[in-house]
């Protein structure tokens, strides 16, 4: 990927920042010009908002055939999670063993990396999710971890 | 509007087809489509390409002027138009050639699909088949095409208690369809267990829950219904067509167990055509995963949310049964190379309905539906068809 087209959404994928309408009152991830609900009527008075990252799971598989760049993370946890805003979003979440995420299971999103554009290329960095309810991987390994990628 | 009616059809065999470039297995089917109809390429008005992913593959864009040229149409100048929406690139391309001759701008199109999947790694090919999902949002965050479709299998457990033995029968049912079409790429049986015992892609799926990515083309001749005497006496006529879209992103939407653009679509072409679920006979459907087809029929209204699966585990979608469902042996066991697929389907249903097909032939075919859809089914085109 270029680097211009990462770069201008890294608020998005780095502080999770969306939209909130302030003529509906909802919340909306990746960022919208309008409310779909009431287009046009919408244009300006969309705000950004950074979401609070936590959330729930709604739906989740464990991924053994990886996507292109994630090989070394499988099998790995894939889950569409609800934020606590409302909007939904896609994700890996890590750091546990992906066969325990169940539905309904309370996520917080983490800062990590995705993947790189070669061996020479731009590190992509983004966020993730872990899930609240059990403890986190100590920093040591954590690193161990990064410079395995 | 006019009546439009398919006289020709054309199809290669679907497959790791190492030795043959696109622009020959589009010539192929090209040829066979033309010869068929019995049409001269003077009476052609207008080319109609459903293609995906020639760009990710292949380095090849402009396929439309690419088709036309190596089918020796450059003479006459012909309008040559590229459909893309992901596998249903075949399906649209369909729409638009039909829509034109609908609306009386041209007589005669050849509607053509072509995709080469395997010239390409295998890594390859399935990142180019989830561009069909939010590359942004889905396949960048670690989703592949799979795990999508995983999700929507493991919400269709929860909610309606689908079991793994029902979506097994829709794999080994196509298979067993597939063992009597030459054209089929995996032409032979597999049993339930096979299917239940194969390994997982993404929990739940497993490897026979889903369709490869094959090499292959497809192409028909549609002719304006009341000049299609001239050409033929077998026309089929297409009585219905629909088409709907929805949300890019699979998490976007408020059900992940529904596929909302297939029932829109169905809808609109069961309008267009004054026909109910009912009257259909035979039925192609879009299963790139096994899940896929058990929510379109429910979708289309075969079957009611949440019973699909157990009526095709009793066999009521097998050749035979009560509404047969992908007699070509579908996406999973004819092969799916996404931009030829649709109008595969399109071919398969012509057979059946002209009574051509062989071991496979559904008794007293008469009208036969075709649903395509792209990505998550972001794009659904729904097509009816009627024996004259």
């Amino acid at each position: 990927m270029s680097v211009p087209r990462f770069w201008r959404e890294l608020d998005s994928r780095y502080n999770l920042i969306g939209s909130y309408c302030k003529l509906t009152k909802k919340y909306h991830f990746p960022r919208r010009t309008f409310d779909p609900d009431i287009g046009r009527e919408s244009i300006g008075t969309m705000k950004d908002y950074q979401f609070k990252g936590t959330g729930e799971v709604i739906n989740s598989t464990v991924v053994h055939q990886a996507q292109t760049g994630y090989e070394m993370f499988g099998p790995y946890c894939m889950a569409i999670i609800e934020l606590d805003e409302g909007p939904r979003i896609t994700s890996q979440i890590v750091d546990c063993d992906p066969k325990t995420v169940k539905p309904g299971m309370k996520v917080k999103a983490v800062f990590r990396k995705l993947g790189e554009d070669s061996e020479s290329g731009i590190l992509h960095y983004g966020t993730k999710f872990i899930l609240s309810e059990i403890p986190q991987v100590e920093e040591e390994d954590e690193s161990l971890q990064n410079i395995e990628l | 509007m006019r009546d439009v009616s398919i006289i020709g059809i054309g199809i290669t065999k679907f497959g790791e087809l190492w030795d043959k470039s696109l622009r020959q297995l589009g010539l192929e089917t090209g040829l066979s489509a033309i010869s068929d109809a019995g049409i001269k390429s003077k009476d052609i008005d207008a080319l109609y390409i459903g293609n995906m992913a020639a760009g990710s593959t292949l380095q090849q864009e402009h396929v439309s002027a690419l088709m036309a040229d190596y089918c020796g149409l450059t003479d006459n100048h012909i309008p040559a138009t590229r459909v893309e929406a992901a596998s249903a690139s075949g399906g649209l391309a369909l729409r638009q050639a039909y829509m034109a001759i609908a609306g009386g701008f041209i007589d005669i199109a050849v509607v053509g699909g072509a995709e080469k999947m395997t010239d390409v790694s295998d890594s390859e090919s399935s990142y180019t088949v989830s561009m069909g999902s939010d590359e942004q949002w889905e396949s960048k965050a670690g989703a592949t095409f799979a795990s999508l479709h995983a999700m929507m299998a493991q919400s269709h457990i929860d909610e309606y208690g689908t079991t793994r033995e029902e979506m097994s029968a829709v794999s080994s049912k196509n298979h067993y369809h597939a063992s009597m079409n030459p054209m089929a790429q995996f032409p032979f049986k597999v049993s339930n267990e096979a299917v239940s015992n194969s390994g997982i892609v993404s929990s739940p799926l497993r490897m026979l829950d889903c369709a490869p990515n094959s090499d292959g083309a497809a192409a028909v001749v549609l002719c304006a219904s009341d000049k299609a005497s001239k050409y033929t006496k077998k026309a089929i006529k297409i009585i219905g067509s629909g088409q709907a879209s929805d949300t890019l992103s699979l998490h976007h939407r408020k059900y992940l167990n529904r596929m909302p653009a297939i029932r829109i679509a169905a809808k609109r072409a069961f309008k267009s055509c004054g026909k109910k679920p009912n009257d259909l006979d035979v039925i192609e459907i879009h299963d790139n995963f096994t899940i896929s087809e058990i929510i379109a029929l429910e979708e289309i209204g075969i079957f009611k949310r949440g019973k699909a699966g157990e009526k095709i585990l009793k066999g009521e979608t097998t050749i035979g049964g009560k509404i047969p469902v992908n007699t070509s042996g579908g996406l999973k066991a004819r092969g799916h190379a996404p931009g030829a697929t649709g109008i595969a389907q399109i071919v398969e249903i012509v057979q059946q309905l002209r009574g051509e097909a062989g071991d496979r032939q559904v008794k007293n075919a008469k009208i036969g539906m075709v649903e395509n859809h792209g990505g998550t089914a972001a794009t659904a085109v729904v097509h009816i068809l009627e024996a004259e």
